[in-house]
């Protein structure tokens, strides 16, 4: 993580200074580095050299285009690394992402790391490991059949020969062509174990360098000033009057103004706060959303656009001829990124080239989108990634990205921007409402015979709000369907039925919130309305909720997840949980789900309060199957991160806003889950060496919150139809 | 010019006196420790030791702080050496056990997180569940790794007792 920082500005080495990241130097440059960095990325996908490079010392960097969101590909993508080409794990580097020096492997989302970064790392360190012993061969005239590497270290013939004396310091000059063999798992003694992180030790003694601890040489610091709390995305946020007399009092501070976008500078942190919770501006008070309590209204009575996701057999006559029906109607709710740290940025822009520092997922596209803010080509922008708190999903890192680089260019100065709490949560891209209908049928042998499933969402937001403010640019929601629409996979995909019709209905997205991808986009809602259904068909079967599923798996995969989880729950057939006759009440559910692609299952434990409509989700047990798994401790990690933060979601997270705006603003008015109501939590991984590997870091989301709603029916008898459960929707679902 | 104590060396200052402690810290001292995360002491991001006590330093002004001595997470395996009878340590049993049972994702929260269960054990050395769940309910964890923070806090206190 902390490995060596490329540097390509002129400018810093003509002036004799590095960077200055946290207040220290970056670390001396290695030798077979003075080359990177120079020019715009992305560099030569088809060259080993862009991804790895072996030094004199026998160590070696390898470059990656995935971010480190905490999930812990810093160590995993190294481990995969190290297995082909036998290396130790901690002799292997990775640097930080820079659109100049680091491959262009698209963003860190949907859990792609390593489902899609492991592949090529793996072919990339198979390739190189291969041109190694062609070159350890003709060193020590042994044929390649004759040679054995451990610990980078080639022998054959009774002699042996270093990585590092072969091409350490050099370049390969080799082209990556994907063809070289990789290692058959069974082989594997790296991959596949459990080992150490290779940042926990920075993260725990205060070392670890966070976007917040980056400084430039002669920045400012920098605020931006919106009203509090966003309004509808068409509407923007529209200044009708601005006073910069009322901060003419604190010293050194500039009010920035292109457009609609305001923000202040100063040269002293304290003294920009100041100044942009002190400016007065009179801001445009239009009542342009729906009412908090209209809006699911609102949505189904929109122009929606209606696609045909998935359609198999007949549905209606199925559903129609069923012995036993079910159908589930829910709601799930705006819910915030709400990252621990709100979003922190830093632009230097100067006429041959900006650079941006910042905690993007996607390093390339914020290029984009830096580039259009600054009316320059995307080569004119240079984007580096440093680690934040954990992002979970599309926070304002663009909008912050792009506000410090207008901000920069405007004072002609680098300048450090900090959203304010408020500013984080209340101009967030949501994860946005969802409406599902789910209609299940099963026939009397308990085989589920029809599915269908109707779902209302409106896209993600595609024009950043600094973007929009400064440039008065058209909102614009992402076209494509993916993680936005019904997924197949999450709605009723682990089930084998015949007949299947799944639509969706694309809710126009001006007149909501803005909204981006938030961890397991929309699968909460489609496992909480889908999962629920197939509960109540088992019930009304009268079998038990495990081995109903059990019996209508579509793939092995599936039972084995499910399997794992009841297992690891100590799950008994058919025995009832449900317990308490006083003012507390226990049950126990199970349920399925995923994002794009792997398998999860979970097992809820809640308790709920009958008299004050508290829920408590007292114990979790989520299994995913993710293939091959790398280091199944980072996955238990991730798993238990999935079970406490769904939780958190099913229980506690909702933004809320009025006909102005939204009023979700702090820790306050957007609770999330805390110690006092943590519950306790099993993570269980599927191993399967021998299947292509598959996300990790969402997978388990889905299923927890159908477990959830389905316990809560176990402890009470009645159904949950919206989230979160807060005690007012408790209390009335209870006595509904 | 403001004169603190800050992990054992005195230091002077020349942020204005009505400057959060955080400013402070992290843009006059270079600390890493504390950091933002909402201003408004509700997260526990930008936590440090005053005189022993936990304290949020986002809204802790520097006057208020004057001749007063400050310990952040770069402090810690010091402070925890003196009062241990130690010559040095590598790190605090807090920030070991972290590391110990790989408590962090993102890590933001643990600046908070490690120093109010350093402040937790400095009283209660042997704390029941429901004390470490009452002292560190204030510090919210985005990643969801509370479990995880739980275990590490009681083997930090049985290393603690046991040294």
């Amino acid at each position: 993580m902390n490995g060596p920082l490329s540097i390509g500005r002129r400018d810093f080495i003509k002036a004799g200074g590095a960077l200055v990241i946290s207040f220290s130097l970056a670390k001396p440059l290695l030798a077979d580095e003075r080359g990177r960095g120079r020019t715009p990325g992305p560099p030569d996908a088809k060259s080993i050299d862009t991804w790895l490079a072996i030094h004199e010392d026998n160590t070696a960097t390898l470059y990656i285009g995935f971010a480190e969101l905490g999930q812990g590909c810093t160590t995993a993508l190294p481990q995969v690394a190290a297995e082909e080409l036998d290396l130790p794990v901690d002799a292997i580097a990775t640097v930080r992402l820079d659109t100049n020096v680091t491959p262009n492997q698209g963003g860190t989302y949907s859990s792609s790391a390593i489902h899609r970064g492991a592949p090529q790392v793996r072919a990339a360190a198979a390739e190189a490991r291969q041109a190694l012993l062609d070159m350890a061969a003709r060193r020590l005239g042994v044929p390649v059949s004759g040679l054995s590497v451990r610990n980078g270290v080639v022998s054959g013939g009774g002699q042996s020969v270093r990585y590092g004396e072969l091409v350490g310091g050099k370049r390969f000059n080799l082209a990556f062509t994907g063809t070289a063999p990789v290692k058959d798992p069974g082989q594997y003694h790296t991959v596949g174990r459990s080992l150490p992180r290779k940042d926990m030790r920075a993260k725990a003694d205060g070392s670890y360098t966070y976007i917040q601890h980056v400084r430039l040489p002669g920045m400012l610091h920098g605020r931006i000033v919106r009203p509090r709390g966003q309004r509808a995305y068409q509407a923007g946020a529209k200044p009708i009057r601005v006073d910069e007399d009322s901060i003419r009092h604190i010293k050194n501070a500039t009010v920035i103004r292109q457009g609609d976008f305001i923000g202040v500078v100063a040269e002293r942190e304290w003294d920009a706060v100041q100044a942009a919770q002190q400016l007065n501006v009179v801001w445009d008070e239009a009542e342009t959303l729906p009412a908090y309590d209209k809006l699911f209204d609102a949505m189904r009575a929109s122009d929606t656009e209606d696609r045909v996701v998935k359609e198999e057999g007949d549905f209606a006559q199925a559903f129609e001829a069923a012995a036993h029906r079910a159908t589930s109607i829910c709601y799930g709710p705006y819910q915030s990124h709400a990252l621990f740290a709100p979003n922190c940025a830093l632009a230097d822009v100067r006429d041959e080239e900006a650079l941006v520092i910042c905690t993007s997922q996607d390093i390339y596209n914020t290029r984009n989108g830096v580039a259009a803010v600054l009316g320059r080509t995307p080569e004119n922008v240079r984007v580096q990634y440093v680690p934040a708190s954990g992002t979970y999903g599309k926070s304002c890192y663009d909008d912050a990205a792009q506000a410090a680089a207008v901000m920069s260019r405007m004072t002609g100065r680098p300048v450090r921007l900090q959203l304010m709490r408020w500013d984080e949560l209340g101009w967030d891209l949501y994860g946005p409402a969802h409406i599902g209908e789910a209609r299940a049928a099963a026939n009397a042998d308990g085989r589920i015979t029809a599915y269908e499933y109707h779902g209302w969402a409106h896209h993600w937001s595609l024009i950043e709000t600094t973007q929009q403010l400064a440039m008065e640019t058209p909102v614009a929601e992402w076209p494509f369907p993916v993680s936005q629409e019904v997924n197949p996979l999450a709605c009723g995909g682990m089930y084998a039925i015949a007949n299947q019709s799944l639509v969706n209905h694309r809710v126009p997205g001006g007149g909501f919130l803005r909204a981006g991808w938030l961890r397991s986009p929309l699968d909460l809602a489609f496992a909480f309305t889908s999962e629920q259904a197939i509960d109540d068909l088992a019930r009304s079967l009268g079998r038990d909720p495990y081995l109903f599923r059990k019996a209508n798996m579509a793939d092995e995969r599936w039972e084995g997840v499910l399997d794992a989880v009841a297992k690891a729950s100590g799950w008994e057939e058919g025995r009832n949980v449900r317990s308490g006759d006083g003012d507390i009440v226990r049950g126990r559910g199970i349920g399925l789900g995923t994002h794009l692609a792997s398998r999860g299952g979970a097992v809820a434990e809640v308790e709920v309060n009958r008299r004050t409509g508290t829920v408590r989700a007292t114990r979790l047990y989520g299994a995913i199957d993710a293939g091959l798994v790398v280091n199944p401790g980072i996955v238990e990690s991730q798993i238990i991160g999935q079970l406490v933060q769904t939780a958190s979601r099913m229980l506690h997270e909702e933004v809320r806003f009025n006909e102005i705006g939204v009023t979700s603003l702090d820790w306050n008015s957007y609770p999330v889950l805390r110690f006092e109501d943590c519950p306790e939590v099993t993570p269980i991984v599927v191993q399967h060496l021998d299947e292509p590997s598959t996300g990790a870091g969402e997978e388990a989301m889905a299923a927890t919150a159908a477990a959830m709603a389905n316990a809560f029916f176990d402890a009470t008898g009645k159904r949950m139809r919206i989230f979160p459960f807060t005690p007012e929707r408790v209390l009335e679902a209870l006595a509904a | 010019m403001a004169k603190l104590r800050v992990n054992g060396a005195e230091r002077e200052v020349v942020s204005s006196a009505d400057t959060p402690l955080l400013y402070v810290l992290s843009d006059e001292l270079g600390l890493k420790g504390p950091r933002f995360g909402c201003g408004l002491a509700q997260c526990g991001s930008c936590s440090v030791l005053l005189d022993g006590a936990e304290v949020r330093s986002c809204v802790t002004p520097l006057e208020a702080v004057q001749g007063r001595s400050v310990t952040t997470l770069e402090g810690l395996p010091a402070l925890y050496a003196a009062e241990s009878g130690r010559r040095d340590a590598e790190l605090h049993p807090v920030q070991q056990a972290m590391i110990d049972v790989e408590a962090m994702q993102c890590g933001y929260c643990y600046n908070g997180m490690i120093i109010k269960a350093v402040e937790l054990l400095s009283h209660t050395p042997d704390p029941a569940d429901e004390q470490i769940v009452r002292a560190m309910n204030g510090h919210i964890c985005r990643c969801g790794t509370y479990p995880r923070i739980k275990s590490a806090i009681r083997r930090a206190a049985r290393a603690m007792r046991g040294a």
